[in-house]
């Protein structure tokens, strides 16, 4: 299975997700007009990945900003990590979030609340 | 043309006018925009705190209005209505975002609806019709679906102010006006 991994823009975000570690990382901005079509290639790679997974599966999610055509996004990611983790795989989600920045922290809390996976909130300083 | 562009800029610096625009809403329009204001922001040395809401009401009004023009065709044949216009200011206390597009008659109810239930929520009643909507299954082409004036309340930390105009039998003139500040 390949590996995926997607360059960030002023838009979007990087995307790297190493199957064979597995291990995901989102970073940067989510704001592109049409999220559906930016995810799509993640969303295919997580279906390829859910079927034989890694013992543990990390997901680091560092984003700065995102708008809400993202958020029904990575709620779907979330949902296949969801799977993931049903299929055996100890899934655990990294949320990232600046100092001060309440709203970010909130945002990682309203997932957590819908979605059935471990969720760590880690504070960063400022850039 | 019989515009002062004098009078015109004496009326955008008497209200705190940032930046103005009217016309069609693209994409690069879009990252422009944010562009602009991010800088403007760092000039002025905002907290981060207060940048970050502005960015995000900023994205969410501009992405509704790229979208709105998409996704009603009837709108973006006749150039007449295809325009939208939006302003950014910084008053003492707070930033305004303020939007204005025209819009079908019949979808009028439906929008007022909408922000009046927003608006009749307080922070915690937002944050959990936000997770409602989030997990509600329902998805538009683009990925949107119902989350965007939510979010924009939930960052505003205001009420939203709006405004319907009749323009005729079959348009509307709908302006929003967005607080964000302390």
């Amino acid at each position: 299975m390949e590996n995926l991994k997607i360059d960030g823009t002023p838009k979007t975000p990087t995307i790297e997700f190493n199957l064979e570690e597995g291990k995901l990382l989102i970073r940067g901005r989510s704001i592109p007009e049409n999220s559906i079509e930016f995810y799509k290639p993640l969303i295919d790679k997580l279906e390829e990945y859910l079927g034989t997974p890694q013992e543990t599966t990390l997901v680091k999610i560092q984003l700065e900003y995102f708008n809400t055509s993202s958020s029904k996004c990575i709620l779907d990611v979330f949902k296949k990590l969801e799977k993931i983790k049903s299929n055996g795989s100890e899934t655990l989600i990294h949320w990232y979030y600046e100092e001060d920045d309440e709203d970010m922290l909130e945002a990682g809390e309203d997932y957590q609340a819908i979605i059935n996976i471990p969720f760590k909130m880690i504070e960063m300083e400022e850039q | 043309m019989t515009i002062k562009l004098l009078d015109f800029y004496n009326l955008m610096d008497q209200d705190d006018i940032i930046l103005s625009y009217k016309g069609d809403v693209s994409s690069d329009l879009v990252s422009s925009v944010l562009q602009i204001i991010e800088s403007k922001m760092d000039k002025l040395e905002e907290p981060s705190k207060i940048r970050k809401k502005v960015y995000n009401v900023l994205v969410e009004t501009l992405q509704n209005l790229y979208h709105h023009i998409a996704e009603n065709p009837g709108l973006s044949v006749k150039e007449e209505v295809s325009s939208v216009i939006f302003l950014i200011g910084k008053s003492e206390d707070y930033y305004i975002v303020s939007t204005g597009n025209f819009m079908e008659n019949e979808k009028v109810n439906q929008l007022k609806e909408r922000i009046n239930k927003i608006n009749d929520l307080d922070t915690l009643g937002l944050k959990e019709y936000y997770k409602k909507v989030l997990n509600n299954g329902i998805v538009s082409d683009k990925g949107g679906g119902g989350l965007g004036m939510i979010d924009i309340a939930r960052k505003s930390g205001h009420k939203l102010e709006y405004n319907f105009n009749k323009i005729d039998d079959q348009h509307t003139f709908f302006s929003l006006l967005v607080k964000i500040g302390e």
